[in-house]
């Protein structure tokens, strides 16, 4: 019989609603990780949280993107080299062998919620 | 298989032109293939070796890469020279003893400077212009000295002098012959390139022979001239031309010219007929080849026949065309007129300094050659008519003179034959290009990637996109101008609709307009267009989300995710007190600080959430934003003027504040730059501007759509002695018309030539009002004017608008990952092996 490791994610409270910025990101650190958390009203889901980290400008950077639609897809414009990530898994566009981790969000309320496994 | 053995003497531009060639070819698995070298370095650009004072290094000129190589499978000895060739053996030996056997070998010696048997010319501050070691050389004997000559008024010579120039030198030509670059140039070209080279600060000596180069005291050196003249001078260095480095076929007993140089026959062979001589250490026809185009087709004509190909070389065009000492200089064919027959039409204007002579037969029907000073702008066409033996138009002379209406009469690419050469660097063919763009490259860049032209020395770009477009024309492809995939209108008909129907927001101009849900190009635009229009501030909620990242935060991003702050010093006049406020500023929050082009400074390093603390520094100092970041007017740069210089006309300080602080903070469809200049001497260098303003005796002269950077263009001259009403209604239209009509990202420059009827055009909108719209563009400019607000002030006091400029949206931490080391006393981002060695413990 093998075991079975299980870990336990839980939904960790982020930030306000009020923290958020209409239709563009901002950036929580949650632990020692940078995440990026993108406020879309109009769009299903509204949330989206992808890692901040630009793998290819080095810097912690994505939060501060532009939203672009690309063939229908939403995605975040790297500020520094324009690369596009999708915002629902953080696949970059661009370079297939990038993807950024992405993270489960949602409202309760007022609170962001986002679970990261830790 | 056994492979066959290549092996390579010599690593410079044609021998690696060689290598490169054959790498790409299927054949190169039929080779194994070795390569001496010489110097320490792999090849590298030695046309453009002068660049190396000009802050371009050695990376940047290299053209083969050790690793580049070793992809390639080559074995490459560096710092390792032939010494002997063994024909009977077919061995090569080297300088650290190698011997390597081979069945075929390539002598890629290149050449040596000549430097004339003057006795004293061994001194240890005489130096030859050849390698990069020679550059060193020369660069660390400048630092000691204030001037420097350099033997040899040839085309090596003058970039030479431009070397020393560029080092600080005051710096002479000594030339035997009566007239400069006497191969290229006739007599009148030569005379006025010598006017404006001495117009450039350097002296130039002709018809002078130097006779003995002396030591005196302090060991300077004294060079005495024919004729007791002599000169003074901390340096020499000689350029008197080439001479083939063929000593070591010479000692292989391979057959040599009179005067040196490896005879080849039409196929690149020397008398042993598997050794190949390529490049400028190879005679055909009693002829060297110094151009690196010869050479090259020289190795593409070995590659072949070593691949099993049948090709010939039968000598090369030797025109020419570049910049020296900042003079364009063309020469074509028969420049001197030498062949019998030949009649000439010869332009010269004295004012502008501008040189332009044809050579044609008694018929004036072909173009025979020509000479180019000052303006080398028809040197692509004319190169065309002498390279295909075209029929010169029933009035030849149209090609060299001005044009007094309308656009210079350029040779339509139809007119070409299949079989003219575009790119002679790397022989494409117009009916290559043809081929490319029928076989579905779509745009320039598509055809120099599949064919490589215009990748050379790049001296064909225009010709080649002339070309590619007449061709794209002709296969009815249609040029798609749409903004973005969601909105199929040009950024012109968007901004009419924008305003037109007054659309305020994206939403409604993506519903009305638009489809899905728009981009990091159509957000921007739209932004940009509110901007122009109603002026809102760009961080007012609907617009926020809009805005590039720049724009968002009001500081342009640095590489390492930090900013860089920029304060509006109007025509870069400031006061001591605020020059200490930037100071102290940038001391607090340890930026570094660099002085800008622009007569600014620029303050680096401030982390996101500093950004409003520091803005309410320099705020309450009296600072506003400088726009560095948007796609607005960025400075206006001015000299002293009347006010300070002895030779000013008019207050062209003055002037500047009055430019800068009528049109900041207006929004474009990319940067604009202006500068005022307070005389003639143009100080401010206007002309490199958008908008340029030139100081006169009577008032101001206007120039426009001048740039600088990648791709720079001259102002042109657009109005004279304007008063300051009329100079600024002028400017307000010629900016709202571009701000209304231009494309997306589209700089002046570009925008007034691709405007149908160009600066004339311009002229009858703006001068004449043709349209009618003159007092409609001064309405909205004075609107934009009138609704003005440093964003940054407005900014540090609305909570809603700094909600984005915390680092952190959940905590005060500050990013970890951002790193500084210190460089000459200021911080800098840490590079990544830098980061990677602070995280490991010593």
């Amino acid at each position: 019989m093998s075991e079975v490791a299980i870990t336990r994610t839980e939904w960790l409270q982020v930030c306000k609603r009020s923290d958020l910025v209409a239709n563009s990101g901002v950036c929580a650190l949650v632990g020692d990780r940078q995440v990026a958390l993108f406020f879309l009203p109009d769009q299903e889901p509204q949330l989206y949280a992808i890692d901040n980290w630009d793998p290819i400008a080095n810097a912690g950077v994505i939060g501060r993107g532009l939203v672009a639609e690309i063939d229908g897809e939403l995605t975040v414009a790297s500020p520094l080299y324009k690369q596009h990530y999708r915002l629902n898994d953080g696949q970059c566009l661009e370079e297939e062998d990038i993807k950024l981790d992405s993270f489960p969000i949602a409202f309760e309320g007022d609170d962001v919620l986002i679970k990261i496994d830790q | 298989m056994v492979k066959q053995k290549i092996v390579v003497i010599g690593n410079g531009m044609v021998g690696h032109h060689f290598l490169e060639q054959l790498a790409n070819r299927p054949e190169r698995e039929l080779f194994d293939v070795l390569v001496f070298c010489a110097e320490p370095r792999p090849a590298y650009d030695r046309v453009h070796l002068s660049e190396y004072f000009g802050g371009r290094t050695a990376d940047d000129l290299a053209m083969g890469k050790v690793e580049q190589y070793r992809e390639w499978g080559y074995d490459l000895r560096l710092n390792d020279a032939a010494v002997n060739i063994d024909r009977d053996n077919k061995v090569v030996t080297s300088a650290s003893g190698a011997s390597e056997a081979y069945d075929h070998l390539i002598l890629a010696t290149g050449s040596y400077p000549f430097v004339p048997p003057i006795p004293g010319h061994e001194h240890e501050k005489c130096f030859v212009y050849r390698t990069l070691e020679d550059l060193d050389k020369i660069q660390a004997a400048a630092k000691q000295g204030k001037v420097g000559v350099v033997v040899g008024g040839g085309l090596l010579g003058l970039e030479a002098a431009n070397a020393l120039k560029q080092l600080g030198l005051e710096a002479h030509v000594v030339e035997f012959a009566p007239g400069l670059m006497s191969v290229q140039l006739d007599e009148g070209g030569s005379k006025l390139l010598r006017d404006k080279i001495e117009e450039l600060g350097v002296t130039v000596h002709t018809s002078t022979a130097t006779e003995l180069i002396e030591e005196v005291d302090g060991g300077r050196l004294r060079m005495n001239f024919k004729g007791d003249k002599s000169l003074d001078t901390d340096l020499i260095v000689f350029s008197a031309g080439i001479r083939p480095e063929d000593s070591l076929a010479k000692s292989a007993g391979i057959e040599l010219g009179q005067r040196g140089g490896i005879v080849i026959d039409n196929q690149c062979r020397t008398s042993d007929k598997n050794i190949f001589a390529i490049g400028e250490c190879a005679l055909f026809n009693n002829f060297i080849y110094g151009l690196v185009a010869p050479g090259y087709t020289m190795a593409r004509t070995a590659v072949s026949l070593l691949c099993g190909e049948a090709a010939e070389f039968n000598g090369a065009d030797m025109s020419t065309k570049l910049k020296l000492l900042g003079v364009d200089v063309g020469s074509i064919g028969d420049a001197h007129g030498r062949a019998e027959g030949s009649a000439a039409i010869t332009f010269v204007d004295e004012q502008t300094g501008v040189y332009k002579r044809m050579i044609t037969d008694s018929e004036g029907k072909k173009l025979r050659g020509a000479v180019l000073v000052g303006d080398a702008a028809d040197y692509d066409t004319l190169l065309q008519y002498h390279l295909n033996d075209m029929d010169l138009p029933e009035h030849p002379e149209q090609l060299i003179l001005p044009a007094l209406d309308g656009a210079a009469p350029t040779l339509g690419a139809d007119a070409l034959p299949d079989t003219a050469t575009i790119c002679s660097c790397h022989n494409v063919s117009k009916g290559d290009i043809v081929g490319a763009v029928q076989g579905g490259c779509c745009s320039v860049g598509e055809v120099k990637d599949c064919t490589k032209a215009a990748t050379g020395c790049g001296g064909c770009a225009a010709l080649l996109k002339n070309v590619v477009d007449t061709e794209l024309a002709a296969l009815g492809v249609e040029v798609n101008n749409d903004l973005c995939p969601h909105f199929p209108y040009t950024r012109q008909e968007i901004f009419h609709m924008v305003q037109v129907e007054e659309i305020k927001t994206f939403d409604e101009l993506l519903h009305k307009h638009g489809s899905g849900k728009g981009c990091e190009i159509c957000k921007p635009t739209a932004a940009s267009i509110f901007a122009s229009l109603w002026n809102d501030h760009i961080l007012e909620k609907p617009h926020v989300g809009l805005q590039d990242t720049n724009d968002t935060f009001m500081a342009n991003m640095q590489k390492n995710g930090t900013y860089s702050v920029v304060p509006r010093i109007a025509g870069g006049e400031i006061t001591p007190e605020k020059l200490i406020v930037l100071g102290e500023v940038a001391k607090k929050y340890d930026l570094y600080t660099k002085i800008t082009g622009g007569q600014r400074i620029d303050l680096f390093g401030a982390r996101l959430e500093e950004l409003p603390e520091i803005w309410r520094e320099l705020t309450d100092a009296g600072f506003e934003t400088g726009h560095a970041y948007g796609k607005s007017l960025r400075t206006v740069k001015s000299c002293v003027g009347s006010t300070w210089c002895r030779f000013g006309v008019q207050d062209s300080v003055g002037m500047a504040l009055t430019v800068e602080n009528r049109y900041k903070g207006l929004r474009s469809p990319h940067k604009i730059k202006m500068a005022v200049s307070g005389c003639t001497r143009e100080c401010a260098e206007a002309q490199s501007k958008d908008i340029g303003v030139i100081a006169t005796e009577n008032g101001w002269n206007l120039y426009v759509c001048g740039n600088g950077g990648m791709r720079p263009r001259h102002a042109d001259l657009f109005a004279t002695d304007l008063d300051d009403v009329t100079l600024i209604k002028y400017i307000d239209r010629v900016l709202m018309f571009y701000v209304r009509t231009a494309d997306k990202l589209q700089r002046t420059s570009v925008w007034l030539e691709n405007l149908e009827g160009g600066l004339d055009y311009l002229r009858e909108v703006v001068i004449e009002d043709k349209l009618g719209i003159g007092e409609e563009l001064e309405r909205q400019m004075g609107n934009v004017v009138g609704t003005y607000q440093c964003e940054w002030k407005t900014a540090i006091n609305d909570p809603e608008m700094l909600k984005r400029f915390r680092q952190f949206v959940n905590t005060d931490e500050k990013d970890e990952k951002i790193v500084f080391v210190e460089e000459r006393q200021q911080r800098r981002p840490a590079t990544e092996e830098e980061i990677v060695k602070i995280a490991e413990p010593a």
